[in-house]
């Protein structure tokens, strides 16, 4: 394998693709391999010599590893910034911090996008459908390459969480501390429901072609559009939606048409339109099919704890956020409650905030306060502080 | 240690080294720091509000947010060798249920008790006819959060009732040394101030005392006495 690292301006901060040949294939839950398989990922501060800082971010449906470092397509600040950086809970002075661009995905990590060896074309739908434990299994492929054994940290929101609690499961060895925000152990029926609408959205435009969208040199950016402005409701709050935008209009009047009226109208266009720029929708099916694919407690008849019973050395951390009802705080409670089953030790808030579930994202002071507490004391027990 | 609260100074001497513990109600985590950084137990909170929960992870401490009345059904059983709680029971909607699933997610429970049988409180009663208002129950009954008050005949009768055992009690007054005592003793009613009990179900197997008990003596367990009323 080779590292085509490449410094950016700040010289602790590196991007590049880890690259494993085709002897090394990754082993697929379907039973399919995916090979050679590149992996696109940043990192920010140094491993110490001991080699006991590294700290794992996992990204969620729509994140890259651009975590702390501005995205190239968009050229907006990283998806994280506000917890990653200097003097953040996530400090490069003090921590070696990975994170990559899922499995799947469309920001350099091997996706349907990637060419197909077999064939020479994109994969398109030819590209094995993935599960969080496949993205796991890469992520821990990329971790061993770096040189780093043990993560003093695993940190995820949302489907970056799932990430997390798939990681204390299949590789406790390796995690110190593990921390799951607004995630979930499985998705629910609603959730699955919302993700097969937006499915649907893209693969009822006619420009998506069976997948094969980019050879026809065309895009189904209306279907990714509307998918993603579907999610995007489910990741505010009807308080937030409200307070944002209540019933205010764009112009003087009424159109008396079918134009965007309504300010939140406008506001999920533009969150549309903007979404296709940067995302690919094969992408989007792949991913949000491995998030619904998600059950930690499936392969155990159903009882979750026993997907933690080798976990007891992990520190948990999980958070969840009052408003947030896509993965709501009784799906949190469920993970805490099987880890005690498990005789894990786990702690659990439940952070109040009117933001939805995007609020992991978001300016949320106690999240970060809360967050700070327990790295500093896991630092503490690390040896770290 | 000098500026430790008694009761936790009580409770510091009753557990054992290295068990497994949970705090119902920890707060900010002092005691749960100081019987982790004392006794190296391994140690979980249960903390209602988000700034008690948020002061224990900065102390490093495994700590649940969650409430006592409802979230200890969550615990598996026998997942500690001891569940503490300090001064709330009086608060819980269901402390019965409350003391029930104590025992059932842990061997033993470390609760304390104001007693309402207290002299104070019976004068408080008897000369103003209103309700009391006291060292150890200051609020104003509108504003009190104390909802199921009883005295320490109540608390005996009620572990009877569940079938618990009362292995040991010492009184707390006001911030004075902890005093051993026989909770039976009709006394005891009307100068214990808190009651601090150590108990466990009534069909588990004694257990050997603490390496240091209750003010360094070893007490035999208390057998509450057959039901009869006597007036205190």
């Amino acid at each position: 394998m080779t590292d085509t690292a490449a410094a950016s301006a700040a010289s602790e901060t590196h991007g590049g693709t880890m690259r494993f040949p085709a002897n090394r294939p990754l082993r697929l839950d379907s039973g399919a391999k995916l090979a050679p398989l590149e992996i696109a990922y940043n990192t920010y501060g140094r491993l110490n010599a001991e080699r006991s800082n590294a700290v794992l971010v996992c990204h969620a449906l729509t994140g890259d590893q651009h975590v702390a470092s501005v995205q190239p397509t968009t050229g907006k600040p990283g998806w994280w910034e506000r917890m990653v950086g200097p003097d953040k809970p996530l400090d490069p002075e003090r921590h070696f911090i990975i994170c990559s661009n899922v499995i799947g995905g469309c920001m350099g990590s091997t996706g349907p996008a990637t060419i197909d060896p077999k064939t020479e074309r994109p994969y398109g739908l030819a590209f094995p459908v993935i599960t969080i434990a496949d993205m796991v299994r890469a992520q821990a492929m990329l971790v061993e390459a770096l040189g780093v054994d043990t993560l003093f940290a695993v940190i995820g929101g949302s489907m970056g969480g799932m990430q997390v609690l798939q990681w204390a499961s299949d590789y406790p060895a390796k995690v110190f501390s593990a921390i799951c925000i607004a995630g979930a152990a499985r998705h629910s029926a609603q959730n699955i429901a919302f993700h097969e609408v937006g499915r649907q959205a893209i693969m009822a435009d006619p420009d998506w072609r069976g997948g094969d969208y980019e050879q026809a040199g065309v895009r189904p950016e209306k279907g990714l559009a509307v998918a993603r402005m579907a999610a995007h409701i489910t990741y505010l709050s009807e308080a937030a939606l409200q307070r944002k935008f209540g019933r205010e209009l764009q112009s003087d009047g009424l159109s008396w048409g079918f134009d965007a009226d309504f300010q939140v109208e406008s506001y999920l266009r533009h969150q549309g339109a903007s979404f296709v720029d940067r995302f690919d929708a094969n992408s989007y099916l792949y991913i949000t099919r491995a998030m619904d694919y998600f059950d930690l407690a499936a392969k155990r008849e159903g009882a979750l704890a026993e997907a933690f019973m080798g976990s007891r050395g992990v520190k948990f951390c999980v958070l969840s956020f009052s408003s947030d009802w896509l993965y709501p705080t009784t799906e949190s409670r469920d993970v805490v409650r099987a880890l005690n089953a498990a005789g894990c030790r786990a702690s659990f808030a439940e952070i109040e905030s009117d933001k939805g579930h995007d609020a992991f994202l978001l300016d949320e002071p106690q999240l970060d306060a809360t967050l700070r507490g327990f790295l500093s004391a896991q630092a503490q027990a690390r040896g770290l502080a | 240690m000098t500026e430790v609260r008694e009761d936790f100074r009580e409770i510091l001497r009753l557990v054992r080294p290295g068990a497994r513990l949970l705090d119902v109600g920890c707060g900010e985590g002092e005691l749960l720091d100081l019987l982790v950084r004392e006794k190296q137990v391994d140690g979980q909170g249960l903390e209602i509000s988000q700034a008690g929960v948020s002061a224990c992870l900065a102390k490093g401490l495994a700590v649940v947010q969650g409430d006592g009345d409802r979230d200890l059904d969550d615990f598996p059983t026998g997942a500690f060798d001891y569940a503490i709680l300090s001064k709330t029971l009086q608060q819980m909607r269901d402390p019965a249920h409350v003391l029930s699933q104590l025992l059932r997610i842990a061997e033993q429970a470390v609760v304390s008790v104001p007693n309402f049988g207290h002299w104070r409180v019976r004068w408080a009663l008897v000369t103003t006819g209103r309700m009391p208002e006291t060292r150890a129950l200051p609020e104003p009954w509108w504003s009190t959060p104390n909802i199921h008050l009883c005295t320490l005949r109540d608390f005996i009768e009620l572990c009877r009732e569940l079938d618990l055992r009362i292995d040991a009690c010492a009184a707390l007054s006001g911030g004075m040394p902890a005093r051993p005592i026989d909770p039976e003793h009709p006394w005891e009613n009307w100068r214990s101030e808190t009651g601090l009990f150590l108990l466990s179900r009534r069909n588990a197997a004694p257990r050997a005392p603490a390496p240091v008990d209750l003010l360094g003596d070893v007490i035999a367990p208390i057998e509450p006495a057959p039901r009869k009323r006597r007036r205190a």
